[in-house]
């Protein structure tokens, strides 16, 4: 990679063993991907959740943020990704005390770079949303597709060391959805028939997520009549992300750029698919252990759904309801008097986390839970591993099956 | 002969061991039990098989951030693959296997899930972009 004075006196070690650190890595991830150079970035998000950072990990940021202060702060904006404990309510979730002094550590560590806490994985709906062609270096691979897909900007997936290297660099290696050349479309779909809420938008971005299965692919999504809101194409890319690793998708005329591709063939998507999707997590009748609305973290808007579908119902003793979103709509949803009346049901309102980054298979081990029922196509995608049985379903589906404590 | 393959220059150090392959990808969060060192995902091609000290051949990575992560604390815990293998990663795995110094190469011509076999003794060298498999010459 070719190196400025600024970036050669890092590695030299001239700003400190953290930013050498910091450069370091990133020269080995450039030079893995052939990046010619590095390019500024404005903004940096890090997932930093335990459960992945481990012992080791918080050993590790520890380490980094016992530096002097000048050469650990970072120096861009830097945000947080869902951490893994809501220390309101982890007792009632089946967390422990050693997981939650584990995450005291981690913030304690973010907190010395100058890290932001937002403990987000919608930031692009709630803090500072990335404007077209703005280069960042974004973990959650959810927040990189939404904001290089509708809105435009330039992020690559960066795991939580990456996002903090760049963090601590100001920059990022040029390689991937920072060229042009990797954001053309490479794949053709046409959607004809309009899913029928966020659980169907996530189905069809699960759909075209397997048949791409690769970060290197580019959908293009045509057949889309009516414009999806935000929360819709939250859903559809998270799933995207999630079963393909896509981090990239055009929707001409609604996303931010035209795909500038040369003809593919086109694969259709209607009714059966989406329902053929479904289908496959269906468990008509299974008892419930648990609900699960986030991932993503829920937006206003969802919040305000959720409320409305609890209003006046309790859940059945039997199941548990979690409802996950960030510390800026908890707050706005506290103050509108919508934590309430999701918690007067029974469920429970749980800020900063998203269910699968928060211990999950020990959760699910404390709880002795195992059918899980979510409105999330990304969630029913990962939890799978974590030795649970998701089924996919309706927000409202979703709630009347938590009332009745069996899938409806 | 040793059978010789190369591929892009990869990361991490030169290792010898012994491939588990399969037409498959591979996420740390979605598919394992990292306390166990075993693959967990019931619709993985090699659920309940242990990838601890093996060279793990598999078609692409997939999902979230979390393997990034994840790697590096495997590798701390000593149940971790010894290398990984793949057709092509994305940037999580690249990042995750620079961070945890655990030796991953991809980008090579062909197949890697029909180039290599499970049993396979192969030596990984990430710095020469090269393969080469110890116990068969066809």
């Amino acid at each position: 990679m070719q190196l400025t004075n600024e970036e050669n006196a890092m590695l030299a070690g001239e700003f400190g063993a953290v930013r050498r650190w910091a450069i370091s890595h990133q020269i080995a991830v450039g030079e893995f991907f052939d990046a010619e150079d590095f390019a500024p970035v404005s903004q940096a998000h890090i997932m930093a959740d335990t459960e992945s950072l481990g012992e080791a990990g918080v050993r590790f940021l520890e380490g980094l943020a016992a530096a002097p202060e000048a050469e650990r702060r970072v120096r861009v904006p830097t945000i947080t990704d869902p951490r893994g404990i809501d220390f309101a309510v982890y007792r009632r979730l089946g967390q422990t005390p050693e997981m939650a002094a584990l995450e005291e550590r981690a913030i304690e560590a973010l907190r010395a770079f100058g890290v932001m806490m937002t403990d987000t994985c919608i930031n692009y709906q709630t803090i500072m949303a990335p404007v077209r062609g703005e280069r960042l270096a974004y973990g959650d691979t959810g927040v990189v597709i939404y904001s290089n897909s509708v809105l435009g900007a330039r992020s690559n997936f960066e795991g939580g060391p990456s996002a903090l290297a760049a963090a601590l660099t100001g920059r990022t290696p040029r390689y991937g959805y920072h060229l042009d050349q990797c954001r053309r479309g490479t794949r053709r779909f046409r959607l004809g028939a309009a899913p029928d809420d966020l659980s169907e938008w996530g189905a069809v971005g699960g759909i075209i997520g397997e048949a791409c299965s690769s970060y290197w692919e580019v959908p293009v999504i045509e057949g889309i009549e009516t414009v999806p809101d935000s929360d819709a194409l939250k859903h559809f890319g998270a799933a995207l992300a999630s079963f393909g690793s896509v981090a990239l998708f055009h929707i001409p005329g609604i996303t931010a750029e035209e795909p500038a591709f040369a003809g593919a063939p086109v694969t259709s998507i209607g009714r059966a698919e989406i329902e053929a999707f479904l289908a496959r997590y269906a468990a008509r009748n299974d008892k419930l252990d648990v609900v699960v609305f986030t991932a993503p973290q829920l937006s206003l808007f969802e919040m305000e759904a959720v409320a409305r579908a609890l209003d006046g119902r309790r859940v059945h003793p039997d199941t548990t309801v979690i409802v996950g979103t960030s510390p800026e709509i908890k707050h706005a949803a506290d103050r509108m008097g919508l934590t309430s009346r999701i918690e007067a049901s029974g469920a429970v309102v749980a800020q900063g986390i998203c269910f699968y980054q928060s211990y999950a298979h020990e959760m699910a081990e404390a709880n002795g839970w195992t059918r899980l029922m979510t409105n999330s196509a990304k969630l029913v995608n990962i939890i799978g591993g974590y030795g649970y049985r998701p089924t996919l379903a309706s927000l409202e589906r979703c709630v009347d099956s938590a009332v009745a404590g069996r899938v409806l | 002969m040793p059978i010789l393959l190369h591929c892009h220059k990869g990361v991490g150090p030169a290792v010898t061991g012994t491939a588990l392959v399969a037409a498959d990808n591979f996420s740390a969060r979605y598919d394992l039990d990292r306390t166990k060192g075993v693959f967990t995902r019931p619709s993985h091609k090699l659920v309940g098989q242990s990838y601890a000290d093996r060279i793990l051949v598999l078609d692409t990575a997939k999902g979230g951030v979390a393997t990034a992560w994840m790697l590096h604390e495997m590798a701390a815990r000593g149940i971790v693959p010894r290398a990984l293998i793949f057709n092509r990663v994305n940037p999580i795995l690249a990042q995750g296997a620079a961070f945890g110094t655990v030796t991953l190469v991809d980008r090579f011509e062909g197949n890697v899930t029909q180039l290599f076999r499970t049993g396979d003794e192969l030596r990984v060298d990430p710095s020469a972009g090269l393969v080469e498999i110890l116990n068969r010459d066809s």
